[in-house]
């Protein structure tokens, strides 16, 4: 293994550093592609499930409305992923979160509709609540050592059982406008009127901005360390297809509506708990379990609280979830989140997480979501029935993940 | 007694990087009792997984006979077949399924795929009987002793009408009086017409049982000598597992004085631990040392001796139930009931398994080095890669870890490079006492040297080290006092003068529960 390390060692450092002239643009992605496979083979995958419907639908489903409903259908489904990225990279799983999502929602319906509650205060609370209803688990699997299956198992049938007893069958709503606005809504317009939704315009470009500042940035990093990084050319390229696909969303948004509130919700979600599973120990410790968890112990990590936090994490992101689905839809309803983990579940595991836990991104889960999303929009659009759109959901699922373990295999890792 | 049942000639076995076997010979009398001993790591196991189809024909060269016949085993049941059983050291039974299921388990009494419970009922009886159990056969394994679940092993060899049994180390996870029943059953099988070959690392015992003993070392079949004969003593054969020369592989080391009147940094008093399940065993059995900044002090034993235990429940009480003794650092008793505590007071630990318990393998080898001491290279909870990244570049350099950068995944790096990242992380923690556990095990000569410079450098430093060790040669090369355990006690400490791998063997092959 060694002998084949130092072989490696001359060949990998020149390739970073300057281009071979000889080479062609393609002959370049190709090599790039197959180095990283792990790394944008999904996002590859995202982008041709995106053309593919595109063309199918002879170009519906990038109408500016579309793109729009896109983004508002899938919330929901995008916050859960986050959160449970997290517990799966740590190792566990939580099943419980679709019914934790009817649960708050009824909550939020009890609190607001019965009792004319403020909504800020209610959301509030609700928060609060969901961050309670994971901790208790949390609890429960750290430090009591229940397995997590089994503890967000009996969750899921106990809020679903809640939630019915809450709302006594009935759908409550409607709710109060103001959480409508912030679930279901748009940003503000302001400034003069351009035909374009000018705050969006404004948000695309400092998305682009601060996309390009990192790229660069992180390129110059990885150099500084003689480390094997894009060509030149390569890296142009990718950095205009980044900015292109954040200009074309832009775009599409600013000649609709505007940019969703959930848009910026989410973006903040996922800025941030990027950042933290990237930078913070708190994040280090999370992997550092889920990858061998007897070492992490004794490197001094306190396993038990990490999987609690985790957890109690999760609870609060079902919660918002809980929220935004239940005024999208202006109800909270008994039935409400069904089958919602296993979309959160199969969108991280499609976003790169392993069942063996230590892997994983928060922008994975982001682009596994976003594939069945898409998948889930496309295929209403052409009119394939639910029956076989879950057929459909299921083989990609199993496609991802069979690629990930064949690729794992052959890379020798 | 009759001519040889088993033949064992010139066998190599090779392992990727590893010679384990390389010229075994092992000739074994119909009917006799054969022992066969070495140090951890000279070839037993090995030799006796080749016999029994573990390590498939053609794996290995050489040749076996076996009642005159040669033997091309591909797999244990072919050995079996021919009637020869191996019992491991881990013992290989179901624990929710009964004694009679166990017995019977893969060679079921069953007509048509349905298994006859009377037939098997009645012959799990008959067996268990000749083993001198008397428990009713439908008991789960999980509710009877390791001693008896021993015995139980032996009765599902009898089962498969075995005609030579393996045992290896049988006796290693006993108590005395479950010892001593098991060598009468041995014994009592000879009379049968058994042969048995028995692996052990206990002298007193293999001079109770066996009628002669080969012995191992470094992979090679040194010699054979007849139990019963005069000139086969204890020394005769602790002469033959150490018995090689010493070459210049340890860097030169000016011993350390202990200093009269400071309190040593790290000592430990009357340490003793419970096993996790079988509470009733003694694991740890009120063992004291002591260790000064700036010394190298060595913990010999061989198996099942009890030091990696008594490190691991040191630390953090890692491992099985604690039942009395106390730590103390400078003079002062200090609380280490957790990971983190030990590591506040300036204790490391570096694990005899890396891969299970040293390392994050699929992380990299940045991530690895800092994740026991983050703080150090963040502010306010949040990393600072940058400042993590020049870390891991200066202990790449200085540790000569052989990788292509430091963001390289661990898993991808060989077994000695590994080794210094797990050193490396727990050299940046910054401890003043490291105890390290087989810091050289499963890693080639070269980097040997390396780590016992590290190691040396260490202790220049000022640090207390620790340092177990199942090969004694790096032990006698590295350390200015060394401790000898056997079955959880410690039966010995030798200073460096006085040391020599006889005087050590004999110490760590004393069983101190017998002297009692």
């Amino acid at each position: 293994m060694s002998a084949n390390l130092t072989a490696k060692t001359p060949t990998a450092a020149p390739s970073g550093g300057k281009d071979k002239a000889g080479d062609s643009l393609l002959q370049l992605m190709l090599d790039g592609l197959r180095r990283n496979m792990r790394q944008y083979g999904m996002l590859i995958a995202l982008g041709l499930i995106v053309v593919l419907f595109a063309v199918w639908t002879s170009g519906d489903l990038l109408l500016p409305r579309n793109v729009s409903n896109l983004v508002l259908q899938n919330s929901y489904i995008l916050i859960l992923a986050i959160g449970m990225m997290l517990v799966i990279i740590a190792g566990h799983i939580d099943l419980s979160v679709g019914s934790l999502t009817a649960f708050v929602g009824a909550a939020a319906a009890v609190l607001m509709v019965d009792h004319k509650m403020a909504w800020p205060l209610a959301v509030v609370l609700v928060l609060l609540l969901g961050a309670v209803a994971g901790a208790m688990q949390g609890y429960l699997i750290a430090y009591l050592g229940i397995p997590s299956f089994i503890v967000t198992l009996a969750g899921m049938l106990l809020f679903r059982g809640l939630t019915e007893i809450f709302l006594k069958g009935q759908t409550v709503g409607p709710f109060p406008d103001g959480l409508q606005t912030v679930a279901n809504g748009f940003l503000p317009a302001v400034g003069p009127d351009t035909n374009y939704h000018n705050l969006t315009l404004l948000l695309g470009l400092a998305l682009i901005a601060f996309v390009v500042y990192q790229e660069v940035r992180d390129r110059k990093r990885q150099q500084e360390f003689a480390l094997d990084v894009l060509p030149a050319k390569l890296f142009a390229l990718k950095l205009t297809a980044l900015i292109a696909a954040v200009l074309t969303v832009t775009m599409l948004l600013a000649s609709y509506n505007g940019a969703p509130v959930v848009l910026l919700i989410l973006g903040v979600l996922v800025v941030g708990f990027g950042y933290v599973m990237r930078n913070a120990i708190i994040g280090r410790h999370v992997y550092a379990i889920g990858g061998n968890l007897p070492a992490a112990k004794l490197s001094g990590v306190k396993d038990k609280k990490v999987v609690f936090l985790v957890f109690l994490n999760m609870g609060m992101m079902a919660a918002l979830a809980g929220l935004v689905f239940a005024a999208r839809f202006n109800a909270a309803s008994p039935k409400a989140g069904i089958n919602f983990e296993l979309e959160a579940i199969a969108a991280s595991f499609i976003g790169g997480a392993s069942m063996s836990g230590g892997v994983g991104t928060v922008l994975g889960a982001i682009i596994g979501g976003l594939v069945l999303g898409v998948l889930n929009n496309g295929m209403n659009l052409v009119g394939v029935g639910s029956d076989w759109q879950q057929v459909i959901k299921g083989l990609v699922l199993l496609a991802a993940v069979g690629f990930d373990v064949w690729n794992k295999r052959k890379v020798g890792s | 007694m009759a001519g040889p049942v088993l033949d064992m000639r010139s066998i190599v076995k090779t392992f990727p990087g590893v010679k384990a076997l390389s010229d075994v010979s092992l000739t074994v009398r119909q009917g006799e009792v054969h022992a066969i001993c070495g140090e951890n790591g000279a070839g037993k196991s090995t030799l006796m997984k080749v016999l029994s189809g573990v390590h498939p024909h053609g794996s290995y060269e050489g040749e076996i006979l076996f009642q005159g016949e040669p033997c091309h085993f591909k797999d244990i049941r072919a050995s079996e077949r021919r009637g020869i059983v191996i019992i491991h050291q881990e013992l290989a039974l179901v624990p929710y399924l009964s004694l009679a299921e166990n017995i019977f388990l893969g060679n079921e009494h069953a007509k048509h795929g349905v298994i006859s419970w009377r037939d098997t009922l009645r012959h799990a009886t008959e067996l268990l009987r000749r083993v001198g159990l008397s428990d009713h056969p439908e008991t789960r394994v999980a509710d009877i002793g390791v001693g008896k679940q021993q015995l139980v092993e032996i009765a599902k060899a009898l089962s498969k009408e075995v005609k030579l049994l393996i045992l290896d180390e049988p006796t290693a996870a006993l108590n005395d009086e479950d010892s001593g029943k098991l060598l009468d059953l041995i014994l009592e099988l000879k009379t049968q017409g058994i042969t048995s070959i028995i692996i052990s690392h206990k002298l007193n015992e293999i001079e109770r049982v066996a009628d002669s003993v080969t012995i191992l070392r470094d992979g090679r079949s040194i010699e054979t000598l007849d139990v019963k004969a005069a000139q086969t003593t204890e020394e005769r054969i602790i002469n033959g597992m150490v018995g090689r020369d010493l070459e210049h592989r340890f860097p030169e080391r000016t011993p350390h004085e202990a200093e009269a009147g400071s309190a040593p940094a790290l000592e430990i008093r009357d340490w003793t631990v419970r096993h996790p399940i079988d509470q009733q065993r003694k694991v740890v059995d009120s063992v004291s040392i002591q260790v000064r900044r700036g010394e190298i002090v060595g913990i010999a034993g061989l198996m099942g001796a009890g030091r990696t235990e008594l490190a691991m429940s040191v630390f953090g009480r890692t491992y099985g139930r604690y039942a009395g003794g106390t730590v103390l650092k400078d003079g002062k008793e200090i609380r280490t009931k957790t990971v983190p505590e030990a590591v506040a007071h300036g204790i490391a630990y570096v694990t005899e398994d890396r891969k299970h318990y040293g390392l994050n393998l699929i992380d990299t080898i940045t991530r690895n080095i800092t994740l026991s001491a983050l703080p150090k290279v963040a502010g306010r909870g949040i990393v600072d890669e940058h400042g993590e990244r020049k870390v891991a570049e200066g202990f790449r350099r200085s540790m000569n870890i052989k990788a292509p950068n430091v963001f390289e995944r661990v898993g991808r790096l060989s077994g000695g490079n590994q080794q210094k990242v797990v050193l490396s992380k727990w050299i940046f923690a910054g401890p003043d006492v490291l105890i390290l556990d087989e810091p050289t095990r499963g890693i080639d000569v070269g980097a040997k040297y390396e780590i016992y410079t590290v190691i040396d450098r260490l202790a220049a430093e000022g640090k207390a080290v620790v340092f177990i060790s199942s090969e004694l040669p790096e032990l006698l090369g590295m350390c200015d006092r060394i401790y000898t355990m056997a079955a959880g006690r410690l039966t010995g400490e030798v200073a460096r003068a006085e040391a020599t791998q006889e005087v050590l063997m004999r110490q760590m092959t004393k069983d101190k529960r017998e002297e009692r």
